[in-house]
């Protein structure tokens, strides 16, 4: 029975290197290891043994078995490798073929800018605060120490609504109305001083001018405006080159030139030094190394007077900048009008919010 | 400003800078200056040539040969073509060798076979501003004063070796409006003296003979002087010269001077015709309504009562500080003038000038208050004694003062510590005090609380208060010195108000949704609204009109967002992007009935879409926007707010389609809507199907109202899912089957939704097929298919007795 079941296995073996197929190769398994297979024929014969060999050649049997069943299973696990490898090769596709566009929207540029500067001065501890669009004069002109017939309102013409309602020119009334609204809440309260602020304000303002390249009847600002005991003008300085150095990079310098703003003194224009050249002067800065960023300066005590802050124990702070001039400057954009032309192949450029 | 180096150099000792490093200086401290015009545009070796004859060129009518005398030793034969030539005069001429700008060389010539030796110029030709030259000296040669010495080098001769600095004044500095200001100025940022004269005398202190009288509250000072046996004529070279270069035109040398004297200690003057002011009298007075004036430029103007006029007694003479009148004018006539200096109410001269159109050098010097009150008497000597001695006349006597309200020195008090803690800096009590002094203000040499007593000079009237003196100490100090620091303070919270992050968000989420933000104007055109069916909306055609538009497109403030956003729908079809998907966040405007009253001012979320809109792979056909696209963007908006319970009902509106739009409630709070554009909408904006959308930002803060987001345990217990699908007339809305099944199903009904939907062929006409998956779930236990099937059961008859639906297989 030793050579019988030897002689099996090594044709059992040398069949199995034949079969070709996961069928073929079932039914090898069903012809020798099957119920009816011929291993189990073999079985069968054992009673014929006697009881010492019975044993040992059942042990025979299970090991012919065993080493079958493995050969017969390598031979499937090959198989089934082969076949998924054939079906994964069937299954490729060209992964260079554009994806199922999910439509992406575009967060318009101006808006982009004011969320970034709105950021920057939440995290400096900042509030925003908004106001109407459609001011009062007094607001707007007379509370930013700009009375009737002050010079000054040449510096901005003016869309007027009645004479005494007009089109904000600058979101500088939102410094008269945050100051005033803390002012009257301390009164309710009873307390003896008003709360310090410290506020960015942005927002559409609007001036009489013809629509060209640089110039827009309507565009944005973004006010700032502290107030505090103990402010000074280095605390603008400050304040104002962390804001530059967040929005521009953080090599850059700020540098103050007087200027003049009615509600403000001593007033300051604010230059950052040219994102272009770093400051070694070229065409964008007109060689100057320099670039203006806002306008600012120190609250005029008249300011604070009016909207209810002693100047003798209060002072502040404050700017403002045009959202659109930095936009063009940051996105190199050269006509303003693109900002409220809304070409989608222009603002499909912002898809990319960072 | 504009400011002439050499007259400059008159003043002040500035040679050892040039402009550019000067401009610097003053740029830096606060008048910037970046215009710096060479008048000398490129003339070198012109000079001054004697005309000693000139005959008929014999081939040319046109032109004439010449003889020169340029001072090189022998006259030159030069060809010229103006008309003007002629034996004697002194004219510009170019030698050979020289150049004239555009780099022209002289080069020795033919015209038309006759050498030439050179050029006689023109004044365009030299390169000067013939806008301020008289008519005669602009045609042809420019022909110079007889005295002119010959061989001289033009540019030298007709001062054109200078450059002019342009000063960019802010409104608050109308003090360096002359060159006293500028040279206050400069003498302060460099430390250098001032070598002006400022005081004149009067030759007797016999009054002059005049009345001057001050009717109105209008002028606070007025001063007179008479200047007699005059002759009026062409003013001298350097006169003019200096005039041309800070951009006035020369006239004669009365108004020249007045002129000169404006620029030179910023008091505007003005010279009457003695012999044409009745009585002697010069009366200040406010017009009446209706009277006429004909001014210097010869229009006739109609005056009112709140312009300030000088009158005589018969007649009004001219506009106080705005122009003067032609029947008073100097003219070649005049022997006896009297001169007018004074101080003009800054609001009715400018209120005047603005009225009549007119807007005069004077007039822009009175109108910013920044008159040195204390300058107007020693203005009117300097001109009087000036014109005395370039016309040849006598001044009479000591002027006529006239004062109605006297102006008194500004007085400050200021310590170093306000100076220091104001401005974050570290300056020392002699610096601050150095400063000061520089700029000409006198500081009292003792101390009142530990104060410097500041005296402020009334050449500055706008220094007022404390934080006047500062400025004006940081300026010259520097701004550059001011450190950087961080308010100090306590820490104040800061952030976004909840509306402003809800704005941020339902932005973030529509972008995120596939849409484009776009920003539009507020100003709307009056028909905006009638193409859109809506011109008799109440509501939205009652808008704020602004009083002077720039054009009637924006007019009036909008009332809807709508035109805002086809007209930007408009602008990307005619640059054929024709699938649109776009939104804006922007503000609408509604007249409070009181018209003292601010409007209402809302906050709207608009989109609009147009063509294709979705995701499309590569080889799928782009989907057309339809109405559930569009739905399901707003929902997704609503839900990403968290507002949930949103119903949607259908309703007809103007502007848009009757069965193809929703408005959006969250209970009895009314939302916005959603739907496609009326038909006839699309059809007057040439535009294929498009759907728009409107929330109201108000609307949506008030359905968060009270909103927590609380998580309830996940289920411990199956659910069951059990589907319906009925058969129903083609009008009854979904929505309210909905409403049907979660009250008919009872409380173990977890949720249902509408999974499916069938009208067309496979269902009878009429008829469509709504298919409900209802998830049942009890949270004690394990559900019963008998209990479920209960209470499946009665839907199902709920719907047939509601609806008259029909089980579908």
């Amino acid at each position: 029975m030793r050579e019988q079941l030897q002689g099996l296995k090594e044709q059992a073996l040398t069949d199995l290197q034949g079969q070709e197929s996961l069928q073929a190769l079932g039914d090898w398994k069903v012809k020798y290891l099957g119920k009816k297979g011929e291993l189990t024929a073999i079985l069968r014969g054992m009673g014929s043994l006697s009881a010492e060999e019975r044993p040992v050649i059942g042990q025979l049997v299970n090991e012919v078995r065993d080493e079958l069943e493995a050969a017969h299973d390598e031979k499937e696990a090959a198989f089934k490798r082969a076949e998924r490898n054939k079906r994964l090769a069937e299954e490729a596709v060209d992964v260079t073929l554009p994806g199922r566009a999910v439509p992406v929207g575009s967060e318009h540029p101006l808006n982009q800018l004011i969320r970034d500067v709105e950021d920057i001065f939440i995290g400096l501890g900042f509030s925003v605060a908004e106001g109407p669009e459609v001011e009062f004069d007094y607001f707007n002109f007379e509370a930013m120490n700009v009375p009737k017939n002050h010079p000054a309102r040449d510096m901005q013409d003016t869309f007027y609504v009645t004479e005494e309602i007009l089109m904000r020119t600058q979101t500088s009334p939102m410094q008269a109305r945050v100051m005033g609204e803390k002012a009257a809440e301390a009164r309710a309260k009873g307390q003896q001083y008003p709360d310090p602020i410290r506020i960015i304000s942005p927002g559409r303002v609007y001036r009489r001018d013809d629509d060209d390249a640089t110039h827009s009847h309507a565009f944005m600002q973004i006010e700032g405006l502290v107030v505090d005991r103990n402010i000074r003008m280095s605390d603008l300085k400050g304040t104002l080159l962390t804001f530059a150095r967040e929005i521009f990079g953080d090599g850059v310098q700020v540098r103050l030139r007087p200027s003049y703003f009615p509600f403000t003194e001593p007033s300051t224009e604010v230059d950052a030094t040219c994102h272009n050249c770093g400051g070694s002067g070229c065409r964008t800065c007109k060689g100057t190394g320099w670039i203006e960023i806002l306008g600012a300066g120190m609250v005029h005590p008249s300011v604070l007077e009016m909207a209810g802050y002693d100047p003798t124990v209060f002072s502040g702070f404050a700017f403002g900048m045009g959202v659109e001039r930095t936009a063009m400057r940051r996105y190199a954009i050269e006509d303003i009008r693109g900002f409220y032309q809304n070409d989608v192949r222009l603002m499909q450029n912002f898809k990319s919010r960072m | 400003m504009k400011i002439s180096y050499q007259w400059l150099n008159d003043y002040i000792d500035v040679a050892d800078l040039t402009p550019q490093q000067l401009g610097d200086k003053l740029t830096e401290a606060g008048i910037p200056v970046e215009v710096f015009t060479e008048l000398n545009q490129g003339i070198t070796g012109v000079v001054v040539g004697h005309v000693l004859e000139t005959r008929q060129h014999e081939n040319a009518d046109k032109l004439r040969v010449c003889t020169i005398d340029a001072g090189t030793g022998e006259n030159l034969q030069i060809v010229c073509g103006a008309p003007n030539v002629a034996p004697g005069q002194k004219v510009p001429c170019a030698v050979v060798g020289s150049e004239l700008p555009g780099d022209f060389k002289i080069k020795k010539a033919k015209l038309r076979g006759v050498e030439s030796q050179g050029m006689l110029c023109s004044a365009k030709e030299l390169g000067m501003d013939v806008k301020l030259l008289p008519k005669e000296q602009t045609e042809g040669l420019y022909i110079l004063p007889g005295d002119a010495p010959v061989g001289a080098d033009i540019a030298d001769y007709l001062r054109l070796n200078d450059v002019v600095m342009e000063l960019e004044l802010t409104p608050n500095r109308a003090d360096a409006l002359n060159y006293r200001g500028v040279v206050y100025e400069i003498a302060a940022i460099l430390g250098r003296e001032v070598k002006m004269v400022e005081e004149f005398n009067a030759p007797h202190a016999t009054p002059t003979p005049v009345t001057v009288k001050i009717e109105s509250d209008n002028c606070t000072k007025y001063s007179a002087l008479v200047v007699k046996g005059l002759t009026v004529a062409e003013s001298p070279l350097w006169l003019q010269a200096k005039l041309l270069a800070v951009g006035v035109r020369p006239i004669n040398n009365v108004v020249d001077v007045t002129n000169f004297v404006m620029f030179e200690l910023g008091q505007p003057l003005h010279a009457f015709d003695l012999s044409k002011v009745a009585d002697d009298t010069i009366i200040v007075r406010q017009a009446q309504d209706g009277e006429t004036h004909v001014t210097l430029d010869g229009v006739e103007r109609t005056l009112d009562s709140s312009m300030l006029v000088i009158a005589d007694p018969e007649k009004v003479i001219g506009l106080a500080g705005v122009m003067g009148g032609e029947n008073s004018e100097v003219d070649s006539n005049t022997t006896t003038i009297v001169l007018e200096s004074a101080y003009f109410d800054p609001g009715t001269t400018r209120k005047t000038g603005k009225a009549l159109g007119l807007f005069s050098e004077a007039q822009k010097r009175f109108e910013k208050g920044m008159i040195d009150q204390g300058m107007i008497t020693n203005a009117l000597l300097r001109a009087a004694l000036l014109i005395a001695e370039l016309a040849g006349g006598e001044v009479v006597g000591a002027p006529v003062e006239v004062v109605k309200a006297a102006a008194e020195p500004n007085v400050l008090d200021l310590t170093l510590e306000r100076v220091n803690d104001y401005l974050g800096t570290e300056i020392s009590d002699d610096e601050m005090v150095d400063v000061l002094t520089r700029l000409g203000f006198q500081v009292s040499g003792f101390k009142v609380d530990g104060a410097h007593r500041v005296t402020v000079p009334t050449r500055r009237p706008d220094i007022v208060r404390d934080v006047d003196l500062i400025e004006e100490i940081a300026r010259i100090y520097g701004y550059d010195k001011i450190p950087a620091t961080l308010p100090q303070g306590e820490l104040i919270r800061g952030g976004l108000t909840p509306e402003q992050r809800l704005r941020r968000h339902v932005r973030e989420l529509l972008i995120n949704s596939g849409l484009t933000e776009v920003i539009t104007y507020t100003f709307q055109s009056p028909a905006a609204l009638d193409r859109l069916g809506l011109a008799d909306d109440e509501q939205l055609s009652n808008r704020l009109a602004l009083m002077h538009p720039m054009s009637e497109e924006r007019s009036v403030l909008r009332t809807h967002m709508l035109p805002s956003l086809l007209e930007v729908v408009e602008y990307n079809r005619n640059r054929k992007t024709n699938d649109l998907a776009l939104f804006e966040v922007g503000r609408v405007f509604f007249p409070d009935n009181d018209p003292a009253q601010l409007p209402t001012e809302r906050t709207r979320i608009s989109g609009i879409f147009t063509g294709n809109f979705g995701p499309v792979g590569i080889g799928e056909k782009p989907r057309a926007v339809d109405f559930f696209a569009v739905k399901g963007v707003v929902e997704n908006v609503l839900a990403g707010l968290g507002i949930d319970g949103v119903t949607y009902s259908a309703v007809e509106m103007a502007s848009m389609h009757p069965g193809r739009t929703a408005d959006i409630w969250k209970g009895d709070i009314f939302l916005g809507y959603v739907g496609a554009l009326h038909p006839e909408v699309e059809e007057a904006c040439d535009l294929p199907p498009t759907y728009y959308f409107q929330l109201h930002l108000e609307s949506l803060m008030q359905a968060r109202e009270g909103r927590e987001v609380t998580v309830a345990a996940l289920p411990k217990f199956p659910a069951m899912e059990r589907d319906i699908a009925v058969l129903v007339d083609v009008n009854i809305p979904a929505g309210h089957m909905l409403g049907t099944i979660n009250s008919a199903a009872g409380d173990l009904l977890e949720s249902a939704r509408v999974f499916d939907f069938y009208q067309g062929p496979q269902v009878p006409a009429g008829k469509k097929s709504v298919a409900f998956r209802l998830v049942y779930r009890s949270p004690e236990r394990t559900l019963t298919d008998e209990e479920v099937s209960e209470r499946h059961n009665n839907v199902l008859e709920a719907l047939k007795a509601g609806y008259g639906a029909e089980l579908r297989a």
